[in-house]
């Protein structure tokens, strides 16, 4: 008897996919709508009975590393990320095109356009065209499942990184998904060419030379790819091209199916005969794809005179933000269903701190003596719940750029003279890109005062483990931080008045100060405590 | 067979258990079923949707188009006003009555509650009554759930063995309250629709 679905969301398959087609480690740093990937690995007893890795790495750069270290021993390797975090993997990611792989590795990169939860809406494929790696991009759980399978199988098969590009709603939208039989993990075999992963300019030339001339065979595997199909139509005044998700936002407005002549691309490079096919046989080209105008681009070309082509940089389509099934209508040029607009009543209700949050009482004292004493204007934060309070009623923070960017820019700018110069940075954020600049900081002596708010959790994301609870000060001090400048103290209301004498005393500091305000998040707590009481 | 919903809240008022229970009872019904979330930063305190697809054919889209919802199915009665772009002229609104304030310029609790009743099809409920009458304090997820069950077309049975198979691991006493707070909310529906 086939055995029954599994409601799964698109992270979940990916994970459960890779599970059963044998992989040997997850690797990932937290990042929306990402961090569901690792969770379910963590949580599945399938990869627990498997012994198989999945713990956070510290950031998505490490995590990429080992992934490339566990497929140095012929092993399945999935590391994922959040699209930004893939900047910050980058260097590995690039290169890994050049090592190419021993055992298969797929990157999984989870784009946010419309930013639900980033900083920008950057399309991964075009890192991964970048470096000239071979994408899969999933429409829906059941392919998301199964590209685990087709990515490690083409990974071996060239000896090459994959990258797997979701987006937000396909990450966090649950479906039916139906399991294949197990595959089990590789054995440990180091590369043939033991000088494979050595990347000196006399073998990379070499090997980046193979890795061109893998383009054609990956284009040709697109060509034949059971995820990509050609789907004719009748209706020969346009042809469409649909990415991925987009495909499903297609046939949403044609419930009876498409008129047009369709390609639904679902893996990269793009099939160059398919497309020319679409092209010959239709008067106008429609492309439907999340994130930025990456095929729409490939296809118009520099000079834009052959092929007459539609998206979202002619303006059918809108030219940022996330696609949905009325924005592709109008792009099929049908009329508009709408329900009402929302009355004027609907008040905004942006996120905010929970209550008995202890970020709060840290910018409470943060607020009162920087920004009350000196002006707004002096307050880097970074990336975490502790951003909330650039909005009301805080309003205190003046940046969040990057990862680890607080304690950089509080630098530069201490290096301009900027008087006080403070950072604020989340403890998990300080250990994913924290500590070399907080290394640089001690090297200059910069007149900097860092906060580091230590809610031993990653708390934006979920509350998963931080890597730096319990070693915060150690960590300032082996980087060099004067033991003297190194302030613990615990953000609650009592503690209002010594908070506001301890950030006085190191502002009048001159050199490296470091606060680290220290309280649990309540959120992860209360689950704790939940999970003690069963 | 075709229900479209929207579900609406607060970031930490749960709205996912009410799809889950609705979503598993699809499941056992042996439908199709599309179930989309917000994580992330919305979830600290700020508006949440879920799109809940069912259907006995394939469904595409994992977005509810607009105009299309048969349902809004709201824990909170100004989030359920929010996405009335996605209602369709023959949709329901069913949402709690019971404001949840954590913004300084929330709306007059009495207007917001002329808004809804201006919707020709509407439901509005006192979930957190009900379930504290039906001996579950923290049940009004599942107030919410049965008052919207009365409108899909899925067996109760169906329904109420979903919760036994999601909560039966919290013991047999976690089952029968949500059952009886499921039941208060499908009774209280009943009445209203008349
Ligand atoms: C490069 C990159 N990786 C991951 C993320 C996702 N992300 C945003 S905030 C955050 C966690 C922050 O945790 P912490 O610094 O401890 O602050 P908290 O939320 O706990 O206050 C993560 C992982 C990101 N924005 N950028
Ligand atoms: S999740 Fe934790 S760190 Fe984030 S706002 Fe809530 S209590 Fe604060």
């Amino acid at each position: 008897m086939a055995k029954e679905k599994m409601m799964l969301m698109g992270d979940e398959a990916i994970a459960q996919g890779a599970i059963d087609a044998g992989v040997s480690g997850f690797y990932a740093y937290p990042g929306t709508p990402s961090t569901e990937i690792m969770e379910y690995a963590q949580h599945s007893k399938d990869a627990a009975a498997l012994n198989i890795h999945r713990q956070w790495s510290a950031n998505e750069k490490t995590a990429m590393e080992s992934a490339l270290g566990m497929s140095y021993c012929g092993k399945r390797a999935m590391v994922s990320m959040k699209h930004v975090g893939l900047n910050v993997a980058a260097d590995p990611f690039v290169n890994s095109g050049v090592t190419g792989a021993n055992g298969g590795i797929i990157v999984v990169a989870a784009d946010d356009p419309s930013m639900h939860s980033s900083q920008d809406e950057q399309d991964s494929r075009i890192l991964a065209k970048f470096a000239l790696l071979p994408i899969f991009e999933p429409a829906n759980q059941q392919e998301a499942y199964d590209m685990a399978f087709a990515g490690f199988e083409l990974s071996e098969k060239y000896k090459t990184p994959v990258m797997l590009r979701l987006t937000t709603r396909l990450a966090h939208s649950r479906a039916g998904v139906a399991q294949k039989s197990r595959l089990s993990q590789k054995e440990l075999k180091l590369p043939e060419n033991k000088r494979q992963f050595v990347l000196l300019p006399g073998i990379a030339r070499k090997q980046y030379k193979t890795l061109v001339a893998n383009q054609a065979k990956f284009m040709e595997e697109a060509e034949k790819s059971p995820f990509n199909r050609y789907i004719d139509g009748k209706d020969k005044s346009r042809g469409i091209i649909a990415c991925g998700l987009a495909y499903n936002y297609l046939m949403e407005n044609y419930p009876d199916g498409c008129p047009h002549p369709v390609i639904k691309l679902c893996q990269y490079p793009v099939p160059k005969k398919m497309v020319e096919k679409l092209v010959n046989e239709t008067k106008e080209i429609l492309v439907l794809e999340d994130g930025q105008p990456m095929v729409e681009e490939a296809l118009r070309g520099l000079l834009d005179r052959d092929v007459k082509v539609k998206g979202r940089i002619t303006g059918e389509l809108p030219r940022d933000g996330e696609l949905n099934p009325l924005f592709v209508r109008r792009a099929l040029g049908m009329a508009d269903i709408c329900g009402q607009p929302a009355p004027a009543i609907v008040a905004g209700r942006p996120p905010a701190f929970c209550v008995g949050c202890g970020h709060i009482d840290a910018y409470n004292a943060i607020k009162q003596v920087v920004t009350e004493g000196y002006g707004d204007g002096h307050v880097f934060a970074d990336i975490g719940c502790y951003t909330l309070a650039a909005l009301p009623p805080f309003e205190v923070v003046n940046s969040c750029v990057d990862m680890g960017a607080s304690i950089t820019m509080a630098k530069g700018a201490a290096d301009a003279g900027l008087f006080p110069a403070c950072a604020v940075i989340g403890d998990s954020t300080f250990c994913h890109s924290g500590m070399t600049g907080l290394l640089d900081c001690v090297i200059e002596n910069a007149n900097v005062v860092i906060f580091i708010l230590d809610n031993s959790a990653t708390a934006m994301t979920g509350g998963q483990d931080s890597h730096a609870t319990g070693r915060l000060s150690e960590i300032c001090k082996g980087l060099g931080v004067d033991e003297k400048h190194i302030r613990i103290v615990t953000p609650l209301k009592k503690n209002h008045d010594e908070m506001v004498q301890v950030i006085k005393e190191e502002i009048e500091h001159k050199g490296v100060s470091v606060i680290i305000p220290t309280r649990e998040c309540i959120q992860t707590l209360g689950k704790k405590n939940k999970k003690g009481g069963e | 067979m075709r229900s479209d919903i929207i579900l609406s809240g607060v970031g930490g008022q749960g709205i996912l258990s009410i799809a889950a229970v609705i979503g598993q009872a699809a499941i056992s019904a042996g439908l199709h079923m599309k179930q989309s979330e917000v994580h992330g930063m919305s979830q600290r305190g700020g508006d949440v949707q879920s799109h809940l697809r069912i259907s006995d054919k394939e469904i595409f889209s994992d977005l509810v188009p607009h105009g299309g919802a048969d349902m809004i199915l709201s824990v909170e009665p100004m989030e359920s006003l929010r996405y009335l772009p996605w209602l369709s002229k023959q949709g329901w609104i069913i949402t709690n009555s019971q404001p949840f304030v954590n913004i300084p310029n929330y709306p007059d609790a009495k207007a917001v509650i002329a808004e809804i009743e201006k919707q020709p099809k509407h439901i509005i409920v006192n979930a957190d009554e009900l379930a504290k009458a039906a001996g579950n304090s923290r049940g009004m997820n599942m107030v919410m759930a049965g008052a919207a069950s009365l409108f899909i077309d899925i067996p109760q049975e169906k329904m109420e063995g979903a919760i036994e198979f999601l909560f039966g691991r919290k013991g047999p006493e976690i089952v029968k309250t949500n059952i009886a707070a499921f039941r208060a909310g499908r009774e209280f529906a009943e009445k209203k629709r008349g």
